[in-house]
This record gives C-alpha cells, structure tokens and sequence, in this order.
C-alpha cells in the first residue's frame, strides 16, 4: 500500500503536472511503462537548488522546463523524463560535491554526456538530477611517445579524434554519433564503433579513469601503466557500467598511430553466404590492413537513400534505381602506412572476389570526399531509421552464420501479425533492417515504424531476446542495458553473474542513487525473479509448444505450505513486465467504471511459468501455496514445476482482466459477488491467439494488503 | 575538320581536396610527403562531363583521351579517368618538378597536336596553385575559341557548342564552334563512383609515358614562390555584461 501511495503522490503533485507547459510530443517514459515505480528517494528542494548554484555558478544549473527538455529526452525521441534539475559541473571536485550532496541527502541523479545513448540510459525515468558533464570539455595532456591522451570525461569524440589527428595519431574508437558524443559516455557505455575490429574494445584501450563513486569519494586512477599487475583492475568495472556505479569524469585512453593511407570498397552481394565468404576472404587477404568491415541489407539502403536523397554508390550508371537489386552491401575499409602497399593489396583482392563470383559489383573511393560519401551509406541508417516516427533498435551479438537469420525471423513474424507494409501508412511498422559490424559478430536490427505501439512492442519482446539466447547470443552487443533491456538481461547473463553484479552495485552505491531503473543488475530488489529470468531464457523453446497450453490447463488442490511474507515488495519477474503494463493501462481505462463499485478486485496474482521440461509436463505437478499476510490460506493455484510466483495482493479500484502474454499468465482473483473476468477482450495483445486462456477457480475473498513472493528452483519435481 | 569529336582531358594530380594543406617548415611550400592525393576536383568534373557527351552524343564522339603531367604516380589518376570512360591516357613524366601553366598550355598544345583533338574540357583551376591560367594559355596558344567557367554544356547537331556560365547576376550563354577550349566549374555536374568491374577492364586500356624531351620542350621556371603563410587565426569573441562595457571595448579597439 505504501509503495501505491508513493506512487500515485508522485503522478499527480510530482513534476508530472507540469507537463502542459512542455512543449514535447514524446511520451512520459512514467506515462509508457507504467510498471516503473518511482523508488523511494527525496524530492528536489530549493535547498539543494541553492546549494547546486553555490558549487557550479547560477549559469551552470538548469530549471527551466523548455531548457530541460533536451537533457530529459533520448535521441531516439522513445524516452522523456520528468528532471526539473540539470547541473552541469565544470571541475571534478564540483562533480564530488554535488554527488555527496545527493548521496547524503538521497536524491537519485543521471549521469548525462552526450545524450546519444540508444537504450534510454542516459536520461531520467522520474525526477532524477541530471548531471551533465557537457562542462567538463577539456584534454589534460597528451604524451607524443606514448600516445597516451588524458581528457575530461565530457570532451566531445570528434574532437578529440581531430585534435589527435594533428599530432599523428587516432581515437581507438569511431562512431556515427562521433559529433555529439562524450568520450566518458562512451567508456561508460563500452561504446563498440565502426573501428573496434581493428584497435579492440575500449576494455583494452583505456588505461585509467577518474570516477566520481556515488558517495564523493574520487576514484583517480588516471596515472596507470600499460602494465600493472597490482591487485584488481578496477577501472574494468566502470567501463560499461552505465553510471550505475559513478559518474566517470575522467578518461586516459591509449592511442594507436593514425594511419596514413585509408581506402573504401563498397560492394554488392548476391547472398549473406557470399557476405560470410568475402569477410573471410577479406581476414586472410587484407589480414592487417582491414579495419572495418560492415555489412548493410537491401532495405537498409533504402531507408538510407530516402535520407541522403543522393546517388546509391552501385546505381551510378543508372540514375532512375534508388537502389541496385543486390539483397546485401559491404563496406571495407582498409588502413594502414604506406598507400602504394595498400592500394595494391586491395586491388588484388577486389579482382579475386570479383572474378569468382562472390562480390557482384562494387566502388572503391578515389578520394577523401568519396570515401566520406561512401560511409554515409552505413552511417546515415540510424538516423534513417527514425525518419518515419520511430524505431526499435536492437542491438545484438550472434554467431555468424545466424546473424541475419534474426531479421528474417523479425519480418516473417511482424508480416504473420500484419503489422509492417512500406507503403501502407496505416501499418505501425514500416520495415525491418539489418546491418552492422560482421567483423564483431554484432547485428543492428532496427524496426522501422511510423509510431512507438504497445502492440509492435509486444510483438517483438521479449521473442526478440528468446529468440538470441537460443542461439546463443548477447542481447546488447554494445548499445548497454540502459532502460530499455534493463529487464532482459538474464537472457545473456547467468544467475551467478547476476548476483555478483548486484554486490557490486550494492557495494558501492548502497542507496541506489546513481541513474536508478536502469541496468537491472543495478536495481536493489527482486533477485529472485532474476533467477526466474535465466531459467526463462533456457526454456524458451519448449514454451512455444503446444505443451504449454495444456500446461496452464491443470489444476488441483494441495495442502498449503506456509511461506513468510519478505519485507520487501515483490518487483516483477522481468518478462512479466508487458502484462503489468497491460495491468496498469487496464485500471486507467475502467478507472471510470470501478468508481461507481470500489473494489472489485481484492487479490492479483500473478504468476509466471518460467522453467519447465517437456518430459516433465506430463507427469509431475508440483504446488505452490502462498501465504498472504494475515491470510492463512488462499486458495492454491497449482503450478507446474519450476514455477516462480509473484502473488500482490492489492486494495485496488479497478477490474483486472484476466491476461495471458505468450508463456506468461496474469490470473485476477475477484471476489465472489463479481463474475469474474472482464471480457472485454478487443485488446490489443496480437498474441492472444498462441494460447488458450486458463481457467479461473472459485478464490476467496481477500481484504489484506500484503505481499509475499517465492520462487521454486527450476527442476525440481 | 571532320564533324567527328576528339575529346582531350588534361587531368591533374593535387592533394585531396578535403585534407587540410599544411605549409612546409621552410615555408617553400606544401607538405606533400604521406598526404594522399587524389585527381584535382574541377578535372573530375572535365571527366564527367566528356562522358556524359559521349553517352548523349554516341555517333559524334570518336575517341577521349586523358593526358596527365606530374610524377609517375599520376597513373593513378589516368586509370581512374580510363575507368571512368576515357579510350587511352598519356602520363607526361615530369618527376616531382613544379610545372607552371605556360609549359603546362605548351605541353598540352603538342599532346593536341598529337591526338587531332578539337575539344578541350578540363578544370577551370587546379586546387593546389589555384592559378585559374591553364585552359585560357592554351586557348591563347592555338588561338581557339574559349568558354570558361561552364556550368552547362550543350553540343548542337551542327558542331557548334553552348556554354553557360554563372556570372554575377545571373547566367551568361556562349557559342562557338569546335574546336574549342571548356573549363568546368563547381555545378557543372557530380561525379560519379567508379564500379570495380570499370576499374578492371581499365588495367587493359592504353597508358602511354612520356617525357617533356620527348615533346621537344624543355621546363623553365618563370615565377618564384617567395614564402608561404597561414592566414592569421581568428582572435575569439569575448562577452561583455553591460553597453557601457561594449562602448569601452570598442573605443579600446579604436572601432568607433
């Protein structure tokens, strides 16, 4: 109750309400995923304003809304928080004492650099300060010998590449956003880039940072050595650890020499076997000199020529073709030191892989302003991407030979749905593409839509993240968790890992005020339901069979087995996320009805089959029975084995509908003087058809609000 | 003359146009030494537009040859102008010498003569001297009719050319007859990518080397570089709080 009371406070007097004055067509990111709940930190008082503007200067703190809306919206324009306080510090002591200032007296803050993060990760979810470190824009020094470049965390990677450029040498990291992004973003998000087949990831480049820790305390280890083998290497744990851990305000990163000759192929391909063959060919044959290699798909040139609105580089000859009919592009890039070696290895390898067949066409740039052209035809699809309303990105590791398979997969399911047509703008989805790093392993598939919609939404997670753990790839390749993935990452991380990394966070940052609901290793609560989340991922093959449907169909009574209600407020299990949604969105729409007749629903129960083997299904059942508060007994749903359970309990006004999202099922407990379900079922959900709906038992009446939650080891019997 | 059309593209090899040139310690010149060079942009566009002739003018056109003067590496430019369409190519090996534009014109007039070619088209400056002299010396020199500066180019059934050109103001319309000298300007055209399947079959397409004795000229230098200097950085702007303190700093400046 206390946490619904808290909740419901900070929609209506929270700075939600003054939303009217925002001028920002972006949807809350509160408002989208109602099942967020704002965690229990303080609000902003004009104590902590004055106390801001006594550290940074009056210029350096921002509280005007329009202003603020630009440090609480991503880019992808998906996101938008509700900050009422942007403080941009210039020094990293500034850093320290606004961060003891907010651990001291617990404000949640964001750290913010160039806000071009792709999971939602660097903006605020609530009313968190955003701590932009835009201010902090300066090199420290540069060693010639060494190469060894030491700068602020908020210096712009543009600009240190091209201060670096004049000394001879390269940023070991490139990337489209390269205009706008902040280098201790980057290093906090483990950015990969278009070039980390050549120089690696940043895990091996940076050599020291300075953090700020979310208590003040400076962390400073910006004087490290190439090699220093004394005790742990505790800067690899702030690199990719999205702000959770602290606020990164200084980088040192070793740079490679620039190279001096660099070349362009753009090529069409007949077949993703021939994308594979030429990568291979491309290793053996330009072996040091090859620096990137990407790949494109037809359709993603296509929403790449309605951006650039300029010549395909493989129609040149014929203007009238957007572009060629080849279902496959790749862009080499050799670099290297001496041209004349360069152009010659190439060429030799062009002439091959043209003769036999396995590149179809192709282009080699003949100077600087063609081979800028040439990358704006892998670099210009993000933002094509989003040039209809929106786009879902995801950003995947997968073994080579099923990279593309996921986006073939993506298109079948969203056409089987009826949701994706280039041409019919009534259609939420306009495509799917496909591109990125082959020399990484790593995919980008961007779902192109004209609208964010619950119903692509849906349709698309958590398959999309099934889909990868079976075959046995990362949900996030090098985009982070962030918001968007926060709740998936048990399908690429074990339990194990799971656990460790929430010691981690817990270690250093024990409020949890450092960028909360982000990152769900970084969040407090509900190990358990994480634990459900990896058994998920393990089983989510059997759960498309038709096993499951029978599954959710049986039903007995078992004697109860009483379990203690945890303190703490069960957090939902992460694929259990889209229903509570459901849930929420529900209540907002019968919220009308249930004013006229309070309570209708006494008791949600919402329960999960998470781990289950087809062999087990069919003779062994094993219950479940939960404890409720007060309430000795309730009546015992029947679970199958290896079942994890949230069981809320809720005084709530509305009527919950009685819900099923793929393997997951919502039952709504009513009381007994309400038939029950609410029918109406025009929903929205495009799944409701993959499964039969379980049947609903007589329940009790149930007045206590409590909240108990278990979880059974998968497998047991 | 025959009504034929004998295209000769002067092609010079430059420092990338998109590189920033860096002068040299002793301020002779540009530091050339691992800086990449690519064909000079406006003869890109001379290249273009010959090929966009002869693709609008199939029966017209008899033959385009590519003619560069510069080191041995200018090949490179040659091949991508062979590429591009050009028939055959000569590289007049100069080595690393500076050649001014009044050899450059005489040069170019023997390679005419060599070839019968009654249509010139090349860049209307090179972007490392920034002359802007090649195409009107050479206009001079076989006393032909010149159009500089063309933004359009039209070929009319009876051999006579249109060119116009952007003036201040508005557009300027020429016409003469073959043979005749064009210099291409910026909006002319854009030039193209060249496929690789082109770049190899220009491998098997003709280069010819040559040298300046073999033309019967012999290289003089008539200018000399005196020193070379970066413009002067621009001072950053400062912010002032009050008109009063704008007033004081612009009397400082002795502006007003």
């Amino acid at each position: 109750m206390l946490m619904l009371q808290r909740v419901s406070k900070a929609r209506v007097a929270g700075p939600a309400g003054a939303l009217l004055r925002w001028s920002s067509t972006v949807r809350l990111t509160a408002e989208s995923y109602p099942q967020v709940k704002r965690q229990d930190f303080c609000q902003i008082t004009p104590q902590a304003v004055d106390f801001f503007k006594s550290v940074v200067g009056e210029s350096a703190v921002v509280t005007d809304p329009d202003d603020l809306l630009f440090y609480n919206e991503d880019q992808m324009r998906k996101y938008r928080g509700q900050s009422s306080l942007c403080v941009k510090p210039k020094t990293t002591q500034q850093v320290s004492e606004i961060v003891k200032y907010c651990h001291e007296h617990k404000l949640a803050l964001v750290p913010q650099g160039g806000n071009t993060g792709l999971v939602g990760g660097s903006v605020p979810v609530f009313d968190e300060i955003v701590l932009s470190l835009s201010g902090m824009n300066k090199i420290r020094s540069f060693d010639h010998t060494s190469g060894i470049l030491k700068a602020d965390a908020g210096l712009i990677l543009e600009n240190a590449d091209n201060f670096l450029a004049e000394k001879g040498y390269i940023f070991p990291l490139d990337l489209g956003a390269k205009g706008s992004c902040h280098i201790g973003g980057n290093v906090a998000a483990n950015a990969g880039g278009l070039r980390l087949l050549r120089y690696g990831s940043l895990h091996g480049s940076v050599l020291g940072l300075e953090v700020v820790l979310p208590d003040g305390t400076i962390y400073d280890s910006m004087n490290a050595l190439r090699k220093d083998n004394t005790g742990y290497d505790l800067k690899q744990l702030f690199i990719g650890s999205e702000g959770t851990l602290g606020v990164i305000t200084g980088v040192s990163i070793l740079c490679p020499a620039r190279p001096k000759a660099v070349n362009i192929a753009f090529l069409g391909l007949e077949s993703y076997e021939a994308v594979q063959n030429t990568f291979k060919r491309a290793r053996s044959e330009l072996c040091e000199i090859l620096s990137a290699f990407e790949f494109m798909d037809r359709q993603s040139q296509w929403q790449a020529k309605r951006f650039l609105k300029t010549l395909h580089p493989l129609a040149q000859d014929d203007p009238d073709v957007d572009v060629p009919e080849y279902p496959f592009y790749v862009l080499i890039e050799t670099s290297g030191s001496c041209k004349e070696h360069d152009d010659a290895k190439l060429e030799t390898f062009l002439e091959s892989v043209m003769e036999d067949g396995t590149v179809a066409d192709g282009v080699v740039s003949q100077d600087e302003s063609q081979l800028k052209t040439l990358w704006t035809w892998r670099e210009g699809i993000s933002e094509a991407s989003n040039m209809d309303g929106g786009v879902y990105k995801y950003d995947v590791s997968l073994p080579l030979p099923v990279m593309y398979d996921l986006i073939e997969v993506l298109r079948a399911r969203l056409d089987e749905h009826g949701l994706r047509s280039i041409s019919d703008a009534s259609k939420p989805v306009v495509d799917v593409v496909g591109y990125g790093h082959i020399g990484d392993g790593n995919v980008h598939v961007n779902v192109v839509v004209r609208e964010y919609n619950k119903t692509v939404e849906k349709c698309l997670e958590p398959y999309v993240y099934q889909w990868i753990s079976d075959h046995h790839g990362s949900i996030s390749a090098e985009h982070g968790l962030g918001f968007q993935k926060k709740n998936y990452i048990g399908y690429s991380k074990s339990e194990v890992e799971i656990a460790l990394m929430k010691d981690i966070k817990s270690k250093f940052d024990p409020q949890g005020i450092m960028n909360p609901y982000k990152s769900s290793s970084a969040e407090a609560n509900g190990s358990r339901f994480d634990l459900s989340a990896s058994s998920y991922a393990r089983s989510s093959t059997a759960m498309s069979s038709p096993l499951s449907r029978r599954l959710l169909k049986i039903k007995k009574k078992i004697p109860p087995i009483r379990i203690d209600a945890p303190t703490a407020p069960p957090t939902a299990p992460p694929m259990m996320a889209p229903l509570l949604d459901d849930l929420e969105s529900e209540r907002e729409l019968e919220s009308a009805d249930a004013d006229a007749d309070d309570k209708l629903v006494d008791c949600v129960i919402y329960t999960t089959v998470v781990c289950f083997e087809p062999s087990l299904l069919t003779v062994d059942v094993s219950t479940v029975a939960v404890t409720v508060g007060d309430v000795d007994e309730l009546e015992l749903w029947e679970l199958v084995v290896g079942v994890s359970v949230g069981v809320c309990v809720e005084d709530v006004d509305s009527c919950v509908e009685l819900e099923e999202l793929d393997v997951c099922v919502v039952c709504a407990v009513l009381n007994e003087d309400d038939d029950g379900i609410d029918d109406d079922e025009d929903g929205d959900s495009v799944l409701d058809d993959t499964l039969d709906q379980p049947v609903l038992e007589d329940t009790p009446e149930l007045d206590q609000l409590s909240y108990a939650s278990l979880s059974l080891s998968p497998y047991t019997v | 003359m025959s009504s034929k059309i004998r295209i000769l593209l002067p092609v010079k090899r430059v420092i990338d146009a998109a590189l920033k040139p860096r002068i040299n310690k002793a301020q002779t010149g540009v530091e050339s030494t691992g800086v990449k060079f690519s064909i000079n942009p406006f003869d890109d566009i001379a290249v273009e537009e010959a090929i966009k002739i002869r693709n609008a003018h199939k029966d017209k056109v008899e033959s385009i040859h590519a003619v560069s003067i510069g080191p041995s590496k200018a090949q490179d430019i040659l091949r991508v102008a062979l590429a591009k369409g050009a028939d055959t190519s000569t590289l007049v090996d100069v080595k690393d010498q500076e050649v001014e534009p009044l050899q450059v014109s005489k040069i170019l007039k023997k390679l005419q003569e060599k070839h019968n070619s009654n249509l010139i088209i090349l860049g209307k400056q090179a972007i490392d001297d920034d002359s802007n002299q090649t195409g009107q010396m050479l206009a001079g020199i076989l006393n032909w009719p010149q159009a500089t500066n063309a933004s359009k180019v039209k070929i009319n059934e009876d051999n006579t050319v249109e060119v116009e050109r952007e003036i201040d103001g508005g557009v300027e319309v020429v016409k003469a007859s073959l043979p005749m000298i064009i210099t291409t300007d910026l909006r002319l055209n854009e030039p193209k990518f060249v496929t690789l399947p082109k770049m190899m079959k220009a491998k098997k397409k003709p280069l010819e080397i040559l040298t300046v004795e073999d033309l019967g000229i012999t290289i003089e230098h008539r200018l000399q570089t005196c020193k070379l200097e970066d413009p002067p950085v621009r001072q950053g702007g400062a912010k002032v709080s009050s008109v009063d303190e704008l007033v004081s700093k612009l009397k400082e400046l002795n502006a007003i």
